[in-house]
């Protein structure tokens, strides 16, 4: 009885379904008549004074057919009973190239990394013309960093964070105003020459304003440690928050709105990159290009990354950090055995914010700038969003989401085709945030637990194997 | 409570005696509130060094409250609770996992992502990992199974490797008393018989102390040297436990369907 069911089935379905995906599609078709006849269908206009319709018949003509044809394709295709469902088949190309492939694929990535300013300037035939690129380098660069800093919160340790602005406003902050500081300034200047301070800030602050942002993590932690999931993340929005409104209003020590400018510029260690005599490039008999101090930059954030990225992978490896990804499990479980919970999540926090510090410190001498502006929470819900797109946890997972979202946002600037399509009163970059979106949702659909959902063991007997995210919760990597 | 069975010194019958006066735990007059609810009222349970003590009841009587009460989540409101006569009321949990007390939680709470291996090690961070191979090992003869899942995530066992994996986890702290929420929930009768097999085998090889709360009393009483039985916040009934086993409101209320 059931064989036979089963055999009919299929032949009975195959002639109504032609039949079948028509008469859904006209149905939507007739949705999308109703609904969009007056939202589209009818355009008011002012006449003389008064308002006048117009009205758009081919507009709406091809928003209906749209959907129509659209209906259509997705009964055929998707939807058709006939397909047949596809069964997971093992990790994909990404999860293995968390571990499998690994071992080839994250030292190419580091290799094309330290050799992209190089290939950029010898493919693009020269210093000046390759400084678009070599500029995108930094800024994907800086935000792989500050994945990997705020992965250490939300990835490992499960806490997540809505404010990690706030401890990259602090790094900034803190090179900038110690950086500008008149007195510091002329107490070195006494000390130890003239230009000492402007050419030894940068290195000199660098670690404080990691100190300072890790201080900050702990401040933001202490309050929140009994808090978990979404109570966390309002409070930590809210911290986000609270430091840029203070750096607005409290204009005598930060500048307010307007900021602080002629921020130092970094040195290469104490040599300034400039046309003098004790410049960079006198000292290594090379002519003065502006570019050399945009490439020493590119290799200063590469090893700030690098740095993060190696701190991170080690400390998982140590008590603290297997305590933290214990911590994201099961808090109650961590504390029967022994584990304090408190010394933990505080770790967690400053050492994610300390690198959310350093990022911030070089995010100013490379701008030479800092304004509030520049801390908004499109910056915390970017940085979380690589975060979560990579796979929560997974490292390389981050860093490929990071270049494919800020490369991807650069290239969506660069949609001028788009004017001969619809003619040019289209303005493309309209539509950068609305085709990020679509990116975004497309990833979650077919990636529900980021690019890389693997993990990889902390310690394992024999073989290393890949950890397959497979039958983990949906946005647990 | 007014039933209750003297808890006079142990007749020749019974095994493995305790040795000393003072109680490895003492429970005493402990009340615990869920807000304004009174879920403990005024319970005394005693631990001495060697046993395997049992605490069964029924759902809600207040058992794994009781349990998480002894690791200070939630605490005692009043009432006392102390571990080789020092007060560990007030203490804080993680410093009352360092005395050597080790607990499998109610719903076992292993680690879903992380493997098997790292489950374990986190077990032995109490110990400061200084005999982490030998009690792997160890771990390892008492659960073979372990050892076959060692590289895979928690998450993805049976639910009677999960809770092998939780027993397994305590023991790797090197425990002086061994607390056991419901090892049986859930299970198959034949990986209960496993797991109570390895219980009774850790006491007795080991002297390991036991402390087990149980809904499976059948299992539980046969297994513990002594028992207790809660009833809505309060021991009703105490005693050996082949004798509690006996007893007719016993068999009634936890052994025959509730039949009365």
């Amino acid at each position: 009885m059931a064989v036979q069911l089963a055999d009919t089935a299929p032949a009975r379905a195959h002639t109504p379904l032609m039949a079948h995906a028509f008469k859904d599609a006209f149905l939507a078709g007739l949705v999308a008549l109703g609904l969009f006849g007056p939202l589209i269908g009818f355009e008011t206009i002012v006449i003389d004074g008064a308002l006048g319709l117009t009205y758009r018949p081919m507009t709406l003509a091809v928003m209906v057919g749209i959907i129509f044809v659209g209906r259509l394709i997705l009964n055929l295709t998707v939807w058709s009973p006939n397909r047949r469902p596809r069964i997971s088949t093992g990790p994909t190309v990404f999860d293995r190239m968390g571990t499998t492939v690994g071992p080839a694929v994250k030292p190419a990535l580091l290799g094309l990394a330290i050799f992209f300013p190089l290939l950029a300037v010898l493919g693009l035939g020269g210093l000046s013309e390759s400084r678009y690129l070599i500029d995108l380098g930094i800024l994907i660069l800086t935000y792989v960093m500050l994945g990997w800093g705020l992965n250490i919160v939300v990835g490992l340790a499960g806490l997540l964070d809505l404010g990690y602005v706030a401890f990259y406003a602090v790094g900034a902050y803190t090179y900038a105003l110690l950086a500008t500081s008149a007195p510091i300034n002329d107490f070195f200047a006494g000390l130890l020459g003239e230009t000492f301070w402007a050419n030894w800030a940068f290195w000199i602050c660098l670690p404080m304003a990691g100190l300072f942002a890790g201080v900050w993590g702990m401040i933001l932690g202490f309050p929140v440690l009994r808090l978990r999931g979404d109570y966390l993340a309002i409070v930590t929005l809210a911290f986000g928050e609270i430091i840029r409104l203070v750096l607005i209003n409290w204009v005598d020590f930060t500048g307010g709105g307007a900021g602080i400018a002629s921020i130092p510029r970094a040195t290469f260690f104490g040599i300034p990159f400039n046309a003098s005599e004790d410049g960079f490039a006198a000292l290594f008999g090379i002519p003065f290009d502006p570019m050399h101090r945009i490439i020493f930059l590119y290799f200063v954030i590469l090893a700030l990354a690098m740095l993060t990225a190696f701190v991170t992978v080690r400390l998982r490896k140590l008590p603290v950090g297997r305590a933290w990804e214990a911590l994201r499990e099961d808090e109650i479980a961590c504390r029967s055995l022994g584990i304090n919970t408190t010394n933990v999540k505080l770790s967690a926090f400053a050492t994610g914010a300390m690198f959310g510090g350093f990022a911030g410190c070089f995010f100013a001498v490379r701008a030479g700038f800092v304004s509030p502006e520049s801390f908004t929470f499109d910056i915390s819900a970017m940085i979380l969003a690589i975060v979560v797109l990579g796979g929560m946890g997974s490292q390389i997972g981050v860093a490929v989401a990071a270049a494919v979202m800020m490369g991807g946002m650069e290239m969506l600037r660069n949609l001028g085709f788009l004017t001969q399509v619809f003619g040019n009163d289209f303005d493309p970059s309209l539509y950068r945030m609305l085709l990020f979106g679509f990116a975004m949702v497309a990833i979650m659909v077919w990636k529900p637990r980021g690019l890389v959902s693997t993990r990889d063991p902390t310690i394992f007997l024999k073989e290393r194997k890949a950890v397959s995210g497979d039958h983990v919760k949906e946005g647990h990597g | 409570m007014s039933d209750t069975l003297t808890t006079a010194p142990r007749s020749a019958g019974a095994p493995l005696a305790p040795t000393d006066a003072t109680p490895m735990l003492a429970v005493r007059g402990v009340k615990t509130f869920y807000g304004n609810i009174m879920a403990l009222k005024g319970v005394d349970v005693d631990v001495h060094r060697g046993e395997i003590v049992t605490l069964i009841g029924s759902n809600g009587a207040g058992k794994s409250t009781l349990m998480m009460t002894i690791f200070g989540q939630p605490r005692a409101r009043e009432g006392q609770i102390l571990y080789e006569g020092r007060d560990i009321t007030q203490m804080p949990t993680h410093e009352i996992a360092h005395l050597k007390i080790a607990q499998s939680p109610e719903g076992r709470r292993i680690f879903p992502r992380m493997t098997v291996f790292e489950n374990l090690q986190m077990g032995a961070s109490v110990d400061g990992f200084a005999h982490f191979e030998q009690d792997l090992e160890k771990v390892f003869v008492l659960f073979p199974r372990l050892k076959e899942r060692i590289n895979q995530r928690g998450g993805t066992l049976s639910g009677g490797e999960q809770q092998m994996l939780a027993i397994g986890r305590a023991l790797m702290s090197r425990p002086r008393l061994l607390m056991l929420d419901e090892p049986s929930l859930g299970l198959a009768p034949l990986i209960v018989k496993q797991i109570f097999d390895a219980i009774r085998e850790l006491n007795r090889a080991e002297g390991l102390t036991v402390f087990l709360v149980e809904q499976n009393a059948f299992h539980a009483l046969k297994l513990a040297h002594r028992g207790y039985v809660l009833v809505n916040g309060l021991v009703t009934l105490s005693g050996e436990g082949r004798e509690l086993l006996e007893r007719p409101e016993v068999r009634a209320a936890y052994l025959e369907g509730g039949k009365h």
